[in-house]
C-alpha cells in the first residue's frame, strides 16, 4: 500500500462508520437520516469540529500536545459575546473581536508556559482550565448571561446559501483553510516537523518555540469562535456550556486518524470524526433508554471504535 | 569556595533525587503556617481533623493516579470509579440492612469493583494498546453509566454505622487518623514492592525494560488494577464524608488527582516520583482552598484565586522538579 492510501485510511473508516450509523439510526427511528435532520446534526458537529480544529493543531505539534482549556475558553467566549452583543446585531463585530482576542490571549499564556517554562501541555492547560472556571464564576456574579444577536442566531441555525446555514459554510471554509495550511504552507510543514521530531526540526532551523506558541494561540482562537457560534445556537449562554467539548474534541481528532503522539494526521479526518461522534450521540438521544444505558452504550461504542484507530505498536526486542 | 558551593548544590540534587516531594513539603509547610496565621483554629486538632476528613479521599485518589503515572500512563476514569464504588456500597449496605457486618461486606465488594474497573482499563490500554487518555475517558463514561444504573439519583443515605465510624473517634482519637496511619504504613510497604519498581522501570524506558526481560504489558495492567483498588479506597472515604450515594460524586475529582500528582513532584512522563508527594499535593490543594477562604476573599473571587494559585504551584512544581532531576 502506498503512503497516500495509508494516510487516507482513517478518513475512509470514519466515513464508512458515518454511513453505517446513519443507516442504523434510520432503521431505529425512521426520519433520522432525513435531510433536515442531517443538517441539524451537521450544525452540532460543526461546533465540535471548530473546537477540534485547534485541538488538532496542538496534538499534531507533538510533545504530548493536548489542550484541556478549550472547554473553558468556549464558555468564556460565549458569555463575553452574549454580553457584548446583548441581543443586537450592532454588537456583533465588537463581540467577535473581543472573543477572538480573549481566546488568543489564553492560548498565548498556554503556549508561553509550554515553551518558555517547559511545562507539559497537559499540566499547563489543566491549570489554565481551573483559572478559566474561576474567571467564569466571577463574571457570572457581576453580569447577566447575555443574549445572542438575531443575526448571529440566524447565521448558525438558518439557511443562508444553497440551503446551508452559515455555520456549515464557516466550517467548510475552516476545513479548506486547515487543509491548505497543513499541506501547502511552511507553517503547516513545520507543525508536522516539530510533531514528529522536535530535535531534528530544531536542528533544521525550524523556530520550534514560535510554532508551538502559534498553535496554542490558534487553539484558543478556534475555541473562541466555537463559543460565539454556540451562543448563536443556544440563544443565550449558560454556566460551563463549553465543558462538554473538552474531551470530545480530543476524541474527534483521534477518530479522524491523528494519533495523540502527533506528527501525522490532518483536519479532514477530524471533521469526519466530529460528525461521527455527533451522530453517535444523536442516535443515543433518539432511542428510548435510560441515561444509565445511554452512557454505557456510548462509552462501550467509543472503546469499540477506538480499535479501528491508532493502536500503539507492540513491544519488540 | 566554588568547590564548596558545587558540593552543596550536588548534595541538594542528591536530596531531591531521593526525596522528590521536598518542594511539595515546603509549600505544604508554608501553606499550613499561612492558614494558621489567618485562622489559628485551622491548625488545631479539630481543624486538622476536618482537613484530613475532607481531603483523605483526594489523597487516596492522587495515590491511585500516581501508580499509573509511574509507568507513563494516565487514568481519566478514577473519578468515575469513585462514583461507581460509592453507589455500589451505599446501595448494597441499604440492601443488607445497614449493620456493621453489611458495611464490611460492602467494603469487600467495593474493592472488587475497583479492581475490576482497573483491570478493564489496564487490558484496554496495555494489552489492546489503546491510547490511555481517550480509552480511560471512554471507560469513565461507561463506569458512570453503571453508577447511574445502580443509583439513578443522588441522595440515598449511607447507614449511620458507616459515616459515624468515619467521622467519629476511637479511644479519643479521630478515626480518620487511624486511617491515615494505616495508609502511611501501606504506602511505605508498597514503595518497596517489586511491582512499584517495575512500574517505575517501565515509565523510565519501556523499550529498555522490555529488552531486559520485564513483562511490560502485565506490569502496566497490574498498575491500572492497583489504581482501581486505591480509587475504591477513596470512594469509601467519600462515602464516609458525604454519608450518601451520588452517581456523579467523583467526576470532578479526576483532574484534581492529576494536579495533586504533579504538585507532588512526580513526572507525568513516568519513571520518577513518590506517592508521598501525591498525598502532599492533595493536601496542598486542600490548604489552598481553605487559605483562600480564610484570607477573606469575596466568595465570587474564591474559585479564580484558587485556580490561579494552583496554576502557579503546578508551574513552580514542574520547574523545581526538573532542576532536581538535572
Amino acid at each position: 500500500m502506498n503512503l497516500g492510501a495509508l494516510l487516507r485510511q482513517p478518513l475512509v473508516i470514519a466515513l464508512a462508520l458515518i454511513v453505517l450509523l446513519l443507516a442504523f439510526g434510520e432503521w431505529l427511528s425512521p426520519g433520522f437520516a432525513a435531510p433536515q435532520q442531517i443538517l441539524r446534526l451537521l450544525i452540532v458537529a460543526a461546533l465540535l469540529g471548530i473546537v477540534a480544529a485547534g485541538q488538532n493543531l496542538v496534538i499534531l505539534g507533538g510533545r504530548e500536545g493536548i489542550d484541556l482549556s478549550v472547554g473553558g475558553i468556549v464558555s468564556l467566549s460565549a458569555i463575553v459575546a452574549g454580553n457584548l452583543m446583548n441581543g443586537t446585531d450592532a454588537g456583533i463585530p465588537l463581540a467577535i473581536l473581543a472573543c477572538v482576542a480573549t481566546g488568543a490571549l489564553f492560548g498565548l499564556f498556554n503556549g508561553l508556559g509550554v515553551t518558555l517554562l517547559r511545562i507539559p501541555p497537559l499540566v499547563m492547560t489543566l491549570g489554565m482550565l481551573g483559572v478559566l472556571q474561576g474567571l467564569l464564576v466571577v463574571i457570572r456574579q457581576g453580569i447577566p448571561s447575555g443574549r445572542a444577536a438575531p443575526g448571529l442566531s440566524q447565521f448558525v441555525t438558518q439557511p443562508v446559501l444553497l440551503g446551508l446555514p452559515g455555520i456549515i459554510w464557516l466550517w467548510i471554509a475552516i476545513g479548506v483553510v486547515m487543509a491548505l495550511l497543513l499541506t501547502r504552507t511552511v507553517f503547516g510543514h513545520r507543525i508536522y516537523a516539530i510533531g514528529s521530531n522536535e530535535h531534528a526540526a530544531y536542528m533544521a532551523g525550524v523556530p520550534v518555540r514560535a510554532v508551538r506558541v502559534a498553535i496554542f494561540v490558534l487553539s484558543g482562537v478556534f475555541a473562541a469562535i466555537a463559543g460565539i457560534c454556540l451562543l448563536g445556537y443556544s440563544g443565550s449562554s449558560f454556566a460551563n456550556v463549553g465543558e462538554q467539548y473538552m474531551l470530545p474534541s480530543i476524541i474527534a481528532v483521534v477518530f479522524g486518524g491523528t494519533p495523540l503522539s502527533g506528527g501525522k494526521g490532518g483536519y479532514t479526518g477530524t471533521m469526519a470524526g466530529a460528525v461521527l461522534l455527533t451522530i453517535l450521540q444523536s442516535i443515543l438521544t433518539t432511542v428510548h433508554i435510560d441515561e444509565s444505558g445511554r452512557q454505557m452504550v456510548f462509552g462501550a461504542t467509543l472503546i469499540l471504535l477506538m480499535f479501528f484507530y491508532g493502536r500503539g505498536k507492540a513491544m519488540r526486542a | 569556595m566554588a568547590a564548596a558551593a558545587q558540593t552543596s548544590a550536588g548534595g541538594m540534587r542528591r536530596w531531591m533525587e531521593r526525596y522528590p516531594f521536598l518542594p511539595a513539603l515546603l509549600i505544604l509547610a508554608v501553606l499550613l503556617a499561612l492558614n494558621g496565621l489567618y485562622q489559628p483554629r485551622s491548625v488545631s486538632l479539630v481543624g486538622i481533623t476536618g482537613l484530613v476528613k475532607t481531603y483523605l479521599a483526594l489523597m487516596l485518589l492522587a495515590v491511585a493516579q500516581t501508580y499509573v503515572i509511574y509507568a507513563g500512563d494516565i487514568d481519566l476514569s478514577v473519578g468515575a470509579i469513585v462514583s461507581l464504588v460509592n453507589c455500589v456500597i451505599v446501595v448494597l449496605m441499604q440492601y443488607l440492612g445497614g449493620s456493621a457486618f453489611s458495611a464490611l461486606g460492602a467494603i469487600g465488594v467495593g474493592l472488587a469493583v475497583g479492581l475490576a474497573c482497573g483491570l478493564a482499563n489496564g487490558l484496554l490500554v496495555a494489552a489492546f494498546r489503546l491510547q490511555a487518555i481517550v480509552a480511560t475517558f471512554a471507560t469513565s463514561i461507561f463506569f458512570t453509566g453503571i453508577a447511574l444504573y445502580v443509583l439513578p439519583v443522588a441522595g440515598l443515605p449511607a447507614p449511620a454505622a458507616f459515616w459515624r465510624t468515619y467521622g467519629g473517634r476511637f479511644l479519643d482519637i479521630p478515626f480518620v487518623f487511624y486511617v491515615a496511619v494505616v495508609l502511611a504504613v501501606i504506602l511505605w510497604a508498597m514503595a518497596r514492592t517489586r511491582l512499584v519498581m517495575q512500574l517505575l522501570a517501565v515509565g523510565d524506558d519501556a523499550q529498555r525494560a522490555y529488552q531486559s526481560g520485564l513483562p511490560v504489558t502485565s506490569v502496566r495492567v497490574r498498575g491500572y488494577a492497583l489504581t482501581g483498588v486505591f480509587a475504591a479506597l477513596a470512594a469509601f472515604c467519600v462515602t464516609g464524608d458525604t454519608a450518601s450515594g451520588d452517581p456523579l460524586v467523583g467526576g470532578k475529582m479526576t483532574l484534581y488527582s492529576i494536579a495533586a500528582v504533579v504538585l507532588g513532584g512526580t513526572a507525568l512522563s513516568g519513571g520518577f516520583g513518590t506517592v508521598v508527594g501525591s498525598v502532599f499535593g492533595a493536601l496542598i490543594i486542600g490548604l489552598i482552598n481553605s487559605l483562600v477562604y480564610f484570607v477573606g476573599t469575596p466568595s465570587e473571587w474564591q474559585n479564580l484565586v484558587q485556580g490561579l494559585t494552583i496554576l502557579i504551584a503546578l508551574m513552580a512544581g514542574v520547574i523545581v522538579g526538573r532542576r532536581a532531576q538535572g
